[in-house]
């Protein structure tokens, strides 16, 4: 989408900022917010572009960097630290061949620690995308990734990801 | 005691995405009884049930609305604190996920009790489930009429909007929650003002949480002497324990308010993991206190647990067995609020990376014991000063874990020389 269509969607008040940035970086492909993204806020919404830039780097859910298609975030917490969530993360670590806050070559998938997700009573969790996975082992992480992959071939060459037929 | 469920009722039993099955099981029952009623009744009836905020101050509720309804400011507005993100915490997703109504509903009734014609619900960025259950619960009430204008024709009109977070745990308290959703940088208001006298957008606002929120609908259903049968004098009704870390069944519990401590770890979560026996339990949250094992007859509730110095936060346990370090669990928890201080005041700011590193320290060179003993006496001392000069309550918030961890397992931080 256009950035112009997305910011069209809402109404040009400061209390929509967080929503806009959300909704701007969800229509990125890289899953970030460019400059441009800042600037045509800032406009849209009558503040200075340092007020916009000043409230994206607040919130850690916003990246100014480009990152991987998909994410995933390991939960960092004291519960799953306590069940394993280092180990998690050093797995994941070497199973995607990057560090934490890194993305893989291929630009596929960046790797993110986070805060409890409000998963404890299935620790250790994390987060992918927009799916939750709980009871993590080193098999699961496996299939994980595996099932994050796979979907990789229905991406065409204009890095759009395709419908799945019915 | 058994289970006893008022949050939860629903949850695992309904499908959450059904208005019928919400509505047949008693659902928006108080909201539609509430439309026959005066603010002041609803008010009323909330005061005398004793409710106190599950958010994890205890506040009573009846007063915190009371004060909003006397204000004479408009508009006035309610906010849902669906932000939760204190570690070992997981109560108000289950609910969202699974009974998105009953939140919903006390929302509405809470609008209603203050005349607020807008309610938000401030949802964490990082609950897309919860979010999207929500909305759709949002689109239904209104479809159904319930939401909208001239609601039932009552005259009364209310609109409902999901706000959502984007990654930051003080968000949740309630002034950073107003100025988020204002749309800027999530940092504290100096108190008072209360957000019940000037809130967001400095109206006059009612931020509540979401197992809270979740109980008004019942409480306004079956009456307040009904709902203080429940829980103690002080603490009426139930509350969601949420149990994890090194036991058998984790998941989250509701009982009545007063349940001992060791009936929720032995006979709800099923004992300690691996046949071990217990090392401590962390009542409350990162911002909760170590519980000793000779304390584990307590009762949960506000003011048993009060007036023996714990915290019972947002009713989430962790337990750690035997053999597990406290200080590397407790290096986690001061890496959790360095990394969440806003960096707005400075006790906080400083203070929360000097506690961690000092813990970093004495994790790094476990065999100095005097070292280690001075080094302890200083973190207490710089925590009791963070809790008496921060701003809001995250910079005081490291004190509870710090001295309930030196009070009942000091030797554990200086190991053996
Ligand atoms: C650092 C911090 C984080 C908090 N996080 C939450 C939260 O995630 N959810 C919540 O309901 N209350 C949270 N609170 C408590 C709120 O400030 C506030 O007391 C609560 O929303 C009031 O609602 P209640 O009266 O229904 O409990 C937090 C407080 C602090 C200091
Ligand atoms: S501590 Fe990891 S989900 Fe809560």
């Amino acid at each position: 989408m256009e950035r112009n269509h997305v910011l069209a969607q809402f109404e040009p008040r400061q209390e929509n900022l967080l929503l806009i940035l959300h909704s701007l970086q969800n229509n990125n492909p890289q899953n970030y917010l460019t400059q441009d993204d800042l600037s045509a806020t800032a406009d849209f919404l009558n503040l200075t572009k340092s007020s916009v830039y000043g409230v994206v780097k607040y919130y850690t859910m916003f990246s100014l960097k480009p990152r991987g298609r998909h994410l995933i975030r390991t939960c960092m917490s004291p519960v799953c630290r306590l069940l394993g969530g280092r180990d998690i993360l050093i797995e994941l670590e070497k199973l995607l061949g990057i560090k934490w806050g890194q993305t893989t070559k291929d630009g596929f998938i960046t790797l993110e620690p986070s805060k409890c997700l409000g998963c404890c009573g299935n620790s250790p969790a994390l987060l992918v995308d927009r799916t939750l996975h709980g009871n993590l082992t080193k098999a699961k992480l496996r299939e994980i990734i595996a099932g994050i992959r796979n979907p990789s071939k229905l991406i065409n060459k204009r890095g759009r990801q395709c419908q799945k037929k019915k | 005691m058994p289970e006893k469920k008022i949050g939860l009722k629903n949850a695992g039993i309904i499908n959450p995405e059904s208005i019928g099955d919400y509505i047949a099981a008693g659902g928006y029952d108080g909201f539609k009884k509430a439309l026959h009623m005066t603010s002041a009744d609803v008010i009323a009836e909330i005061e005398k049930s004793g409710l106190r905020g599950r958010g994890g101050a205890g506040f009573p509720t009846g007063m915190k609305w009371k004060t909003a309804f006397n204000s004479t400011s408009y508009p006035k507005y309610v906010i849902c604190n669906a932000d939760e993100g204190e570690p070992g915490t997981f109560k108000d997703r289950i609910i969202l996920e699974q009974d998105p109504h009953s939140c919903l509903e006390g929302v509405m009734l809470a609008s209603y009790a203050i005349s607020a014609h807008k309610a938000f619900i401030y949802v964490r960025g990082e609950y897309f489930l919860p979010e999207k259950m929500m909305r759709k619960a949002i689109a239904d009430a209104r479809d159904a009429g319930l939401l909208g204008d001239n609601i039932l024709g009552s005259g009364y009109s209310l609109d409902v909007q999901i706000k959502l977070g984007a990654g930051s745990y003080l968000c949740g308290e309630e002034f950073c929650l107003v100025e988020s959703l204002e749309g800027k940088r999530g940092y504290p208001r100096i108190k008072p003002p209360f957000p019940a006298e000037k809130g967001v957008f400095f109206q006059p606002t009612i931020v509540n949480n979401v197992e809270t929120l979740s109980h008004i609908p019942h409480i306004i259903r079956e009456g307040a002497d009904w709902y203080r049968t429940m829980g103690t004098e002080k603490s009426p009704g139930t509350k969601i324990f949420t149990l994890c870390g090194d036991v058998n069944k984790p998941g989250a519990y509701e009982a009545e308010m007063g349940v001992p401590l060791k009936e929720l770890i032995y006979t709800f979560a099923g004992g300690i993991a691996n046949g071990k026996t217990i090392k401590t339990a962390l009542v409350g949250g990162a911002s909760g206190t170590f519980v000793p094992p000779s304390e584990l007859d307590m009762q949960m509730d506000y003011d048993s647990l009060k007036s023996k110095g714990f915290t019972l936060g947002s009713g989430a346990v962790i337990v750690l067995g035997e053999g597990r370090s406290l200080p590397e669990f407790l290096f986690g928890i001061l890496g959790f609020f360095q990394h969440e201080s806003c960096g707005k005041c400075v006790p906080c700011r400083a203070g929360t990376t000097s506690l961690r590193n000092a813990m970093e320290d004495i994790l790094a060179h476990p065999r100095r014991k005097i070292k280690n003993e001075k080094s302890l006496s200083e973190m207490e001392w710089l925590s009791t000063l963070m809790l008496k000069t921060s701003l809001c309550p995250l910079g005081q918030s490291p004190y509870f874990p710090i001295t309930s961890a030196v009070k009942y397992f000091k030797n554990d931080f200086l190991g053996k020389e």
